[in-house]
C-alpha cells in the first residue's frame, strides 16, 4: 500500500473538482480510464481500500463522499414514473425499501445475494456498478495482466480460469464482472446520471460497461473525476414480474458462477418483451439481447426457454476450467425463465 | 441459533461452559499479536513470486528511502540462522530450509525479504518497493508436470514399512465381486481465523517470542538451535490460539527471522504475516492419489483390500502421511496390500493438517466401500455390519473397544436411515434430488507423555500448570474439570494456566492427544496430592482444612510425569529438550482407535446441479466424554469442517508457474453458515480403561474423517454420478 492524500467532500460538485485537481495537480494520468485516475471517490470502500492495500490500485488522492450520503444521492424514491436510487445509498437499505422489494423484485433480490450483511452495509450503489474484477492474476501485482499493465499480457488466458468469463471476451483479457446489482439494473432499461467537470449527463446502463476488446484497463465509459449520482429506472408493468438467480458454489458470500436478472412482460400467454442480464460468465454485465429476441412473441415454455438460453451463449469462448459456465449459464437462464413466467404478480 | 446443553450419558463428566468464552466474545483473551510490548517495530515479508531459481538482485534503494523504514532485511544480512532438523525427522521445522540462508528459491511464497519500519504503514510501503529480481527456472507444481519424482515410502524411510498380509492380488482376482477405481484429494490450507504471527522480545540475551503455537516446547528448542541459544535464554508464550488445526504446529521460517531482526534493531519486533503469505509461509495438507481394490465375495464379505496412495511433497523433505498405517485396521479384510509413495514437486514442505492421514485415506477407503456396496446390491451400513472387526486383520492384535456398530446404529436410527430408497435419482423433492450416504469415521487414540505442576490450598483453591495449548478446543475447561474432579473440588477453584513454555511441557496439540495425554498427567499429580494429604489416590481427603493441619503447611505443590507405557521415562525428559513422541493407534499388541458413522442428506438441483447439505447426523464414541460441551463443539466443528472439504476446499494452482491462486478467504472457500443445515450429534457412552489412565480417546479430528466420502456417497445416491475427486463442484455433475 502507498501513501495518499485524503479530503472530504462536502456536496458533489466540490467532489468532482477534488478529484479532478487531483489529476492536474500530479504527473500525466498513468491510464485514460476511470479506475486509473489518481483521485479517486471513497464511499464504503469495500472494493477500493482491498485493492489499494494489494498495490493495484495507487490513487495520489482519495475523495471521501461518504457525507454525500445525507443529501439526495443517498436518497431512493419510487413514482409512478418509476424508481431513483441515489448513487451513495447503500446496498442494504436499497434491498430493504418496501417499493424496490415490491415493484423490483429483480433489485432487491440481486442486492440480498451479494457479497455478505456487512459488506453490503457498508457498500453504496454506485460504488458497486463499479467493482472490479475478482481476477486473481488482477489482484496480484507480480503476474502480468493487461487490465493492470496494459500490454503485460494476460496470465488467466491458460492459467487457472474456472471464474472467468465465457462471453465478452478479447484476447487481452477474460476477467469476468463480478456484480449482482449491475445486471439487475441492466434488466430493467436503467439509466446512470453522472456529474463531472463538464457538467451532468446521463447513460444508458447498457452503455456504462466497455467490453475489454484491446483495453482492458478502460473498463467503464466514465471519463476521470465523473461520479455517478444515480440510477433511474422507467415505471412498468413487467418490473414486478423479475427475479434475480444466482449459482454459486456456496449459499452465502460468494460470487456468482452464473446468474441472471430476468424481467418478462407476459401477455396472454406470450411473451410481450424481457430484460434478460447475466452474471458470472461475461467481462461485463451481459445484455442477452438474443434470448430475448427468441422469445419474443412466443409463449414461454421449456422449449423456448432453451431455445433462449442456446441463443445466449451461441458465440461464448470456453477455456480450460470454466467450460462449464456455458452450461450451467443456460440452465440458469431457463429455471430463472421459467421461475419468472410462473410468478403470480398482483396489479 | 439456540442449543441445547448436551445431556452426559455414561461415563461422561459434566457438560460445564468453557471457561475462557466470555473472554473470548469481550475481546479480553490476548492473542500472541495482541500482546502489548515497548515501542515495537513493525516488519513485513516479501515473498518469492518465482517457485524455483534464485534471487540474483535486489533494489532496496527506493524501500529504504521510505521514512521511517529501519531496515531490508535481505539473505545478505540477517546473519547466520543454523539447520534446524524438519519435523518428519525429529526436529520441528516445517521445512529444513534454512531461512534467508541465501538466494537460492525453492518454493513459491519462499520468504526473501523482510521489511522492518517504525510503523506498520511504511512497512508495508517499503515492502512494496522492494523489487526482488530472479533467474527463474520451470517448476514442477505437481503430479502430472514434468520433472515430478514418485518414489516408495520404503525407499526413503527405513522405519516404514507398508502393512500387507496374504496375497492380495490372488485374492482380489478370484473374487466374485470388486471395485477398482482412483480417488484424489486437493490442496488444503488451514487459513485458521487468527493469521499467524510472531513478536520476538530482547531482554539482554533472553528472548520472548509471542506466536500462535501448538507446540511451546517445540517452539522454544528449535528456534534456540536456529540461533545458537541455550534453551533457558528462550521462551516462547501463547496462552490463547485463534485456531491452528496443523499450521502452527511446527517451527516455521518466520520466526527466527523476526526474532534476528529484534536483536539487530534493539528493539521488538512485531510480525502479523498476510492472509495470502500464510498460504505460503506456514503449512498445508498436500494433494493425494489413490487406487483402491476392494475384492468381495457375494454375502459382502471382503477377501482382498489393496490400497495405494501418492502424497505431494516437496524437494526438501519426504513429508508424508502413510493413511494405509491405520485404514487397514478398519474391516476384516481377508487379505491386504498397500504401498505409499511419495511425489517430489518445486513446492513448499506440506505439514499436518486436522486427521493428516485419516481424511485422504479413508476418504478414499469409504468412497470404494459404498461402490462396492452398490456393486452386491447391498445396503452400505450392512455391508460395513458384515466386515466389522474386533481384531487387525494384518497382525491380529486386538481393539481395546470399538463401537463402530453401535454408531451406525445410532445414527441410522436418528437419521432414518430405513426410508431410503436405494435406487441413485429415485429420491426427489420438486426439481432437487435428494441423496442419502453415510461413510465410516475412525481416529487413532494417540497420546504424548506430559508433565503437570498442580499446587492446592486448603481453601479449596488450586492450580494446574502445563504447557499444554486449548486452540479454542476447550483444553482450559477440560483440563480443569480433569482436576477438580481428582481433588474433589469444585471446578470454578481451579485456575488452569497453558500456553507457556516457563510451564512444565506439555505435548503438541497435535494428533488429538491433549486431553488424553493431560487429563491423565493431572489426575497422577492429583492422586499424589491425595496421598500426601492422607487421602487415597482416587479419593481426596473427607475435610481437606483438617487434611492441611495435620501436613502442617499453607500450600500443597506436586509434579507429574505421565508416559503411555510404550515410550516409558525417557519420554518426559526428551519433552524437556524439546523432543516430540506421540504413541498410539495400531499397537503391537493392541489397537487403539475412537469412531463414528455419518449419514448425509444432500439435495442437487435437476438443472444448475448446485449440492446443498440440510442436514448431517454423526454418532461417535470417542471414550471418556470429559465434557459432553465441548466434545459436541469439536463434533460439530468437524462435521462442518468435513461438508467443507468435501464441497468447498480446494487451494488452486497456477501449473505453470507452481504457484497458488486463490490466496485469499474471499476465494478460498469454506462453508459459510448458509451452507450448514441440521447437524445431529450422538455421543454413544463407551469405556476402555486401556488407552490411558484417564480413559479417554482423542476426538478433536474424528468427525471431520469419512465426512467427505459420506457426501459424496450421497452425490451419487443423488445424481448417479460417482464424483471420485475432490472437492465436488457443481460442474462435475453438469450434463
Amino acid at each position: 500500500m502507498q501513501p495518499f492524500a485524503y479530503t472530504r467532500a462536502a456536496d458533489p460538485a466540490m467532489a468532482v473538482r477534488a478529484a479532478r485537481d487531483a489529476g492536474r495537480r500530479g504527473e500525466a494520468v498513468p491510464f485514460p480510464g476511470h479506475a486509473g485516475a489518481p483521485g479517486q471517490f471513497l464511499g464504503g470502500g469495500t472494493t477500493l481500500l482491498d485493492l489499494m492495500k494489494l498495490d493495484v490500485m495507487r490513487p495520489a488522492l482519495l475523495v471521501d463522499i461518504n457525507g454525500l450520503g445525507a443529501g439526495p444521492a443517498g436518497r431512493i424514491s419510487a413514482g409512478p414514473d418509476g424508481l431513483r436510487l441515489g448513487a451513495m445509498a447503500t446496498m442494504a437499505e436499497t434491498e430493504a425499501h418496501e417499493a424496490v422489494r415490491r415493484d423490483y423484485p429483480v433489485i432487491a433480490q440481486a442486492l440480498a445475494q451479494a457479497a455478505s450483511p456487512q459488506l453490503r452495509n457498508m457498500a453504496r450503489l454506485g460504488g458497486n456498478v463499479l467493482q472490479r474484477t475478482r481476477c486473481a492474476y488482477f489482484r496480484n501485482t507480480s503476474w502480468p495482466c493487461n487490465k493492470r499493465r496494459p500490454g503485460s499480457g494476460c496470465a488467466a488466458i491458460g492459467g487457472q480460469n474456472r471464474q472467468h468469463a465465457v462471453l465478452g471476451t478479447s484476447e487481452q483479457c477474460i476477467a469476468s464482472y463480478p456484480g449482482d446489482f449491475a445486471n439487475a439494473l441492466l434488466a430493467l432499461d436503467a439509466t446512470v446520471e453522472v456529474l463531472g467537470p463538464q457538467g451532468a449527463r446521463s447513460l444508458p446502463m447498457a452503455r456504462l460497461h466497455r467490453q475489454p476488446g484491446e483495453r482492458p484497463d478502460v473498463e467503464t465509459d466514465l471519463q476521470p473525476a465523473e461520479m455517478i449520482t444515480a440510477f433511474t429506472v422507467p415505471a412498468a408493468p413487467r418490473t414486478r414480474r423479475s427475479l434475480y438467480l444466482k449459482i454459486r458454489d456456496r449459499d452465502s458470500y460468494a460470487f456468482a458462477l452464473a446468474s441472471a436478472a430476468v424481467v418478462l412482460d407476459l401477455a396472454d400467454g406470450r411473451v410481450r418483451g424481457s430484460g434478460i442480464a447475466l452474471g458470472g460468465v461475461a467481462t461485463i454485465p451481459w445484455r442477452a439481447v438474443h434470448a430475448e429476441e427468441v422469445l419474443l412473441g412466443r409463449p414461454l415454455t421449456e422449449r423456448s426457454a432453451e431455445e433462449a438460453a442456446e441463443a445466449a451463449f451461441a458465440l461464448a469462448i470456453p477455456r480450460e476450467h470454466n467450460a462449464f459456465k456455458l452450461d450451467l449459464g443456460r440452465q440458469c437462464l431457463v429455471r430463472a425463465l421459467l421461475q419468472a413466467a410462473e410468478l403470480e404478480v398482483r396489479g | 441459533m439456540n442449543r441445547p446443553v448436551p445431556e452426559p450419558k455414561a461415563n461422561m463428566g459434566a457438560a460445564v461452559p468453557r471457561r475462557d468464552a466470555r473472554l473470548k466474545v469481550t475481546g479480553q483473551a490476548r492473542y500472541a499479536a495482541d500482546f502489548a510490548v515497548a515501542e515495537p517495530a513493525h516488519a513485513v515479508l516479501i515473498t518469492s513470486s518465482i517457485a524455483r531459481g534464485e534471487v540474483t538482485r535486489l533494489e532496496l534503494d527506493a524501500a529504504k528511502a521510505v521514512p521511517g523504514v529501519l531496515e531490508i532485511f535481505t539473505h545478505e544480512n540477517i546473519g547466520e540462522i543454523a539447520e534446524e532438523a524438519f519435523f518428519g525427522a525429529g526436529g520441528t521445522a516445517a521445512n529444513s530450509l534454512r531461512p534467508l540462508a541465501g538466494p537460492e528459491v525453492r518454493y513459491a511464497g519462499q520468504i526473501v525479504a523482510m521489511a522492518v519500519a517504525d510503523s506498520l504503514e511504511a512497512a508495508r510501503e517499503a515492502a512494496g518497493k522492494v523489487e526482488v529480481v530472479y533467474r527463474s527456472e520451470t517448476p514442477t507444481a505437481g503430479f502430472d508436470d514434468p520433472g515430478a519424482e514418485t518414489k516408495p515410502v520404503t525407499e526413503v524411510d527405513e522405519s516404514h514399512e507398508d502393512p500387507r498380509t496374504g496375497d492380495a492380488q490372488q485374492a482380489y482376482d478370484s473374487a466374485a465381486v470388486t471395485i477398482d477405481q482412483r480417488y484424489t484429494t486437493p490442496t488444503q490450507h488451514h487459513n485458521p481465523m487468527e493469521l499467524y504471527s510472531t513478536t520476538a522480545v530482547w531482554e539482554g540475551d533472553r528472548l520472548t517470542i509471542y506466536e500462535p503455537s501448538q507446540w511451546v516446547w517445540g517452539l522454544k528448542h528449535g528456534v534456540a538451535r536456529q540461533l545458537g541459544l541455550d534453551p533457558a535464554q528462550v521462551r516462547a508464550v501463547s496462552p490463547y490460539v485463534g485456531g491452528a488445526f496443523g499450521g502452527k504446529a511446527t517451527v516455521t521460517p518466520r520466526t527466527a527471522i523476526v526474532a534476528l531482526a529484534a536483536r539487530r534493531l534493539k528493539r521488538p519486533v512485531k510480525l502479523v504475516v498476510t492472509r495470502d503469505q500464510g498460504f505460503t509461509t506456514a503449512s498445508y495438507r498436500a494433494e493425494t492419489r489413490h487406487r483402491v481394490r476392494l475384492g468381495a465375495d457375494r454375502d459382502g464379505r471382503l477377501l482382498s483390500y489393496m490400497h495405494e496412495g501418492w502424497e505431494l511433497t516437496s524437494r526438501m523433505d519426504p513429508y508424508f502421511n502413510a493413511g494405509t498405517d491405520n485404514t487397514v485396521h478398519m474391516y476384516d479384510a481377508g487379505t491386504v496390500w498397500t504401498r505409499v509413495n511419495i511425489v517430489t514437486a518445486d513446492r513448499n514442505t506440506p505439514g499436518f493438517m486436522r486427521s493428516p492421514p485419516e481424511v485422504p485415506y479413508m476418504y478414499a477407503l469409504e468412497a470404494a466401500m459404498d461402490e462396492l456396496a452398490v456393486a452386491l446390491r447391498m445396503d452400505p451400513v450392512e455391508l460395513r455390519r458384515r466386515n466389522d472387526t474386533m481384531k487387525s486383520p494384518i497382525s491380529g492384535a486386538r481393539y481395546t473397544s470399538r463401537a463402530l456398530m453401535q454408531c451406525y446404529d445410532e445414527a441410522a436410527s436418528a437419521f432414518g436411515w430405513a426410508k431410503r430408497d436405494p435406487a441413485p435419482g429415485a429420491m426427489r423433492d420438486g426439481d432437487w434430488l435428494v441423496g442419502w450416504g453415510c461413510a465410516t469415521a475412525s481416529y487413532p487414540t494417540q497420546m504424548s507423555p506430559a508433565t503437570a505442576r498442580i499446587r492446592l490450598q486448603p481453601d479449596g483453591t488450586a492450580r494446574v500448570q502445563v504447557a499444554a495449548h486449548d486452540l479454542g478446543t476447550g483444553a482450559y475447561t477440560v483440563i480443569g474439570q480433569q482436576a477438580a474432579e481428582s481433588l474433589g473440588i469444585a471446578v470454578d477453584k481451579v485456575a488452569v494456566e497453558l500456553g507457556d513454555s516457563d510451564l512444565p511441557p506439555g505435548p503438541v496439540a497435535g494428533g488429538s492427544v491433549t486431553t488424553a495425554s493431560v487429563c491423565s498427567v493431572v489426575k497422577l499429580a492429583c492422586e499424589r496430592i491425595n496421598r500426601r494429604l492422607g487421602g487415597t489416590g482416587r479419593r481426596p481427603p473427607l475435610d481437606l482444612k483438617a487434611a492441611f493441619e495435620d501436613f502442617g503447611q499453607a500450600v500443597i505443590e506436586d509434579y507429574a510425569e505421565w508416559s503411555p507405557p510404550a515410550i516409558g521415562p525417557a519420554g518426559p525428559r526428551a519433552m524437556y529438550k524439546g523432543g516430540l513422541k506421540i504413541v498410539g493407534g495400531p499397537m503391537d499388541d493392541k489397537l487403539m482407535f475412537a469412531f463414528g458413522a455419518e449419514f448425509v442428506e444432500v439435495r442437487v438441483h435437476r438443472r444448475t446441479r448446485e449440492i446443498r447439505v440440510p442436514r448431517i447426523t454423526g454418532a461417535f464414541a470417542g471414550g471418556r466424554i470429559v465434557n459432553p460441551r465441548t466434545a459436541h463443539s469439536q463434533y460439530l466443528g468437524g462435521l462442518v469442517w468435513g461438508i467443507g472439504s468435501a464441497l468447498h476446499e480446494a487451494t488452486e494452482i497456477d501449473r505453470r508457474a507452481a504457484r497458488y491462486v486463490n490466496d485469499d478467504i474471499a476465494e478460498y472457500l469454506i462453508p459459510v453458515n448458509a451452507d450448514i443445515g441440521e447437524v445431529q450429534i450422538i455421543m454413544v457412552p463407551e469405556e476402555d480403561a486401556e488407552v490411558n489412565p484417564a480413559g479417554v480417546k482423542g476426538i478433536g479430528e474424528l468427525a471431520n474423517v469419512g465426512t467427505a466420502a459420506a457426501i459424496a456417497n450421497a452425490v451419487y445416491h443423488a445424481t448417479g454420478i460417482r464424483v471420485r475427486e475432490l472437492p465436488i463442484r457443481l460442474e462435475k455433475l453438469l450434463a
